[in-house]
């Protein structure tokens, strides 16, 4: 046991104190805000300003396209050759051609010319308020009045509320279920994967520098096996909370000094949601159809403390934990059979296909949770810890779950003692090369 | 004496081949003792059986009169043939970790290395990587790593493949003074001639079996040949004429007067007699028997083995 422990805390220390691990440690957050930040800069930054000339020869558009911030339309009468030499020096830098006759139910193609390309979003915005104007212009032809058909065209949206054993109404979203069983289970994936390669190549790394027999001659093979795994999943528990820790500390920042006027109108805007709240108090009206969160995050946040967070977190560390210790016995397995990181290529894809596998099952998992696939896989130990994590959310029988959980552990035992019959035969075999067929024999070798 | 690990009747069957056949060996405390025999003979499997690093498929291993347990590892030191340690952990670091893992506590363990280390003029090592160093000054630190917790017995798989001399006599030298402080030693080699001036008890292995084991002084004196060699200045006809009778020459050499003959004394002469023989034909200059090494012995023991399986297969 004492021994145990040392393994482990060597294999810990070791990894922590490397350059990497803390270059990792600290790139890890910074990619990961990255991904959150990124997209809403790109969507907040100003875009490029365009100036169009329109050659409208329908004159059904004529002063009719909408100006934007960054969209300037000009209207004009000359012919295309001419506008082109325009575009070369001029104040316009795309020109778009209006041919067709529209106003008589022709289709029109418009023809857009530039210098420098313009983006979707700029193409996106024409064609729309073009069809818009077109749209409004054949209703008011068939005299229909538009304002009727704003009203009668009513967005929906649907809240889904699970009534719940003990007769509550709980309010539950698929999308933010889901969402959330897929970043659960991606974790795990990316974590197996990651940390399931180190301990590969820690095997491998003391099989080629012999010192296996150095330390055989003190501990059992298990023994070390069992060191290194546990070590490894320690560095990455210490990894994984040092990336949160990160995370959360840079997304405040950059929040805070990046994204500071947004922030200040949703923090009126939820003052406002609280006043209407406390009026509806008093109104005696259900707060729930009234209530409309002013901002996605918010519902966001809201919608996630509808799931029962110390539930999914008590899965989570479970199925993390299981998972990886299952995984990781399986590469040091295979760590143990070969002589190289080179040859372990034959060997790793049998162990890569369950884990990838149940990453795609998970996406069909998602959009019926309860289907016997969903259930056969989220039991089955190899694919449990991704697929049950998807499932997760959307309230899987407590007698599924157990089972999951059972059949997982079991899953791990059965693993980790035939990884251990494979490692502690194939780390001392030099030289040869394995095949599938050797380390079937290796199993049934007496120690 | 009571031998400090005893061997009884060690079988291990490897897939397709027979590492160990029936191998039986005791080892007396405070020896060196010596297994010798060719590549793949089975010396490896053995060792490892003992460090208990693979079990033997029939048969039992003893320490100190105990049957091999566990809780033995403690007190026995092993240097594999084929060495390593982490290329990337420092050395003062790795060798606490391998003493600890050895059962040494910690504070025990640095006490003892920072000796070592002084004994071999290499303090300012502690921090270094082992990938830093040349592949000598990696023997030293895997040599205490080896020795570091005191082990009542000591095995050297190959003990000086890889050293350079320096190194091999400074190990030479830490070796015997081990012995002398009670340490018994098996030094696993299938170069003979490089340790059989240090073995007091030695063991031959060919093909997964134990060919003779004994005293080296007893083993060699079993096989030795009666083969001399004189070198004398004088008259070699004379000479020749006096003990053609009583000897088979092996070798001649002459230069100017002085001739140097190896020969075989045959049927029940003395070297005496040889001595008295020569005498007459000139000044001796030396003589002294030619001692069969192990090298030879192995050989010839090889030998009559296999002719000894050919005539039974003849006779079958």
């Amino acid at each position: 046991m004492n021994k145990l422990f040392l393994i482990i805390q060597r294999e810990y220390f070791s990894r922590v104190r490397k350059k990497s691990f803390l270059l990792m440690t600290i790139l890890g957050p910074l990619l990961m805000a990255g991904v959150f930040i990124v997209p809403v800069w790109l969507a907040l930054r100003d875009k490029t300003d365009h100036h169009i000339l329109v050659l409208d020869h329908s004159g059904l558009f004529i002063n009719q396209l909408p100006n934007s911030k960054t969209i300037k339309f000009t209207y004009g009468a000359e012919s295309l050759q001419s506008a082109k030499a325009k575009l070369k020096d001029g104040p316009f830098d795309l020109i778009m051609e209006i041919n067709g006759d529209p106003i008589n139910g022709e289709k029109t193609t418009p023809l857009l010319y530039y210098k420098k390309q313009p983006g979707m979003s700029t193409e996106q915005y024409i064609t729309n308020a073009m069809e818009n104007i077109l749209f409004d212009y054949r209703l008011q032809g068939d005299s229909i009045d538009i304002s009727k058909i704003d009203k009668a065209r009513r967005p929906v949206e649907m809240l889904t509320i699970k009534v719940t054993e003990n007769g509550k109404d709980e309010k539950t979203n698929t999308g933010t279920n889901m969402v959330v069983g897929f970043v659960c289970a991606f974790i795990i994936y990316f974590m197996i994967f990651l940390y399931g390669s180190q301990v590969m190549r820690g095997v491998i790394e003391e099989k080629t520098n012999r010192i296996v027999e150095v330390i055989f001659s003190s501990v059992k093979p298990f023994q070390l096996m069992l060191g290194k795994i546990i070590g490894i999943a320690l560095v990455g528990l210490t990894q994984f909370i040092l990336w949160i820790v990160l995370t959360l500390t840079i997304q405040t920042v950059t929040m805070n000094v990046l994204f500071k006027d947004q922030l200040a109108d949703t923090a009126r805007q939820n003052a406002q949601v609280e006043k209407v709240m406390k009026n509806d108090l008093t109104a005696g009206v259900d707060k729930m159809q009234k209530v409309k969160s002013p901002n996605e995050v918010i519902e966001l946040i809201n919608e996630f403390q509808n799931i029962n967070i110390t539930k999914l977190l008590v899965c989570f560390g479970f199925y993390f934990l299981f998972g990886y210790l299952l995984y990781a016995a399986l590469f040091a397995g295979i760590g143990s059979a070969v002589d190289s990181e080179a040859d372990t290529q034959q060997f790793i894809l049998p162990v890569t296909v369950p884990l990838i596998a149940s990453f795609i099952i998970a996406q069909t998992v998602a959009t019926d949770p309860d289907s016997s696939m969903a259930q056969f896989f989220s039991i089955f130990p190899l694919t449990s810890p991704i697929v049950m994590m998807v499932r997760l959310p959307f309230d899987v029988p407590a007698w599924e779950l157990l089972l999951s959980m059972v059949s997982l552990i079991i899953g791990f035992l059965f693993f980790t003692w035939l990884a251990g019959r494979i490692y502690r035969t194939g780390i001392l075999m030099y030289g040869k090369k394995a095949s599938w067929r050797e380390i079937g024999k290796w199993l049934f070798y007496k120690p | 004496m009571n031998p400090i690990l005893e061997v009884k009747h060690i079988h291990k069957q490897y897939a397709n081949h027979t590492a160990l056949n029936d191998v039986s060996l005791a080892i007396e405390p405070q020896k060196i003792f010596g297994l010798l025999g060719p590549n793949g003979a089975g010396k490896t499997s053995l060792i490892r059986i003992i460090n208990q690093i693979t079990g033997p498929d029939q048969g039992e291993v003893f320490f100190n009169g105990e049957k091999l347990a566990p809780r033995h590892v403690e007190m026995i030191g092993y240097l594999p043939e084929e060495r390593g340690l982490y290329k990337k952990m420092s050395v003062g670091e790795q060798v606490m970790y391998l003493a600890q893992l050895k059962g040494l506590k910690k504070n025990d363990a640095k006490a003892k290395l920072k000796e070592w280390f002084r004994k071999f003029e290499i303090e300012n090592w502690w921090d270094k990587k082992i990938e830093e160093l040349s592949k000598g000054m990696q023997q030293k630190v895997q040599f205490i790593v080896t020795v570091l917790h005191e082990p009542k017995l000591l095995i050297l798989d190959e003990p000086f493949s890889g050293f350079d001399p320096i190194n091999a006599q400074l190990i030479k030298k830490e070796i015997l003074e081990l012995r002398e402080k009670g340490a018994t030693i098996i030094f696993s080699t299938h170069n003979m001639g490089s340790v059989e001036e240090l073995c007091d008890n030695i063991a031959l292995i060919n093909k997964s079996q134990k060919l003779l084991d004994g005293s080296v002084k007893e083993i060699r004196r079993q096989y030795s040949s009666s083969i001399y060699n004189i070198t004398f200045r004088g008259n070699l006809l004379g000479f020749t004429n006096a003990v053609w009778a009583g000897a088979e020459f092996l070798e001649k050499k002459s230069e100017d007067e002085v001739h140097t003959v190896t020969l075989k004394l045959l049927r029940q002469n003395k070297p005496n007699d040889l001595l008295q023989a020569v005498l007459n034909s000139g000044e001796i200059l030396s003589f002294h028997e030619v001692i069969p090494s192990m090298n030879d012995i192995f050989i010839s023991v090889v030998e009559q083995k296999q002719a000894a399986n050919t005539q039974s297969s003849f006779t079958e």
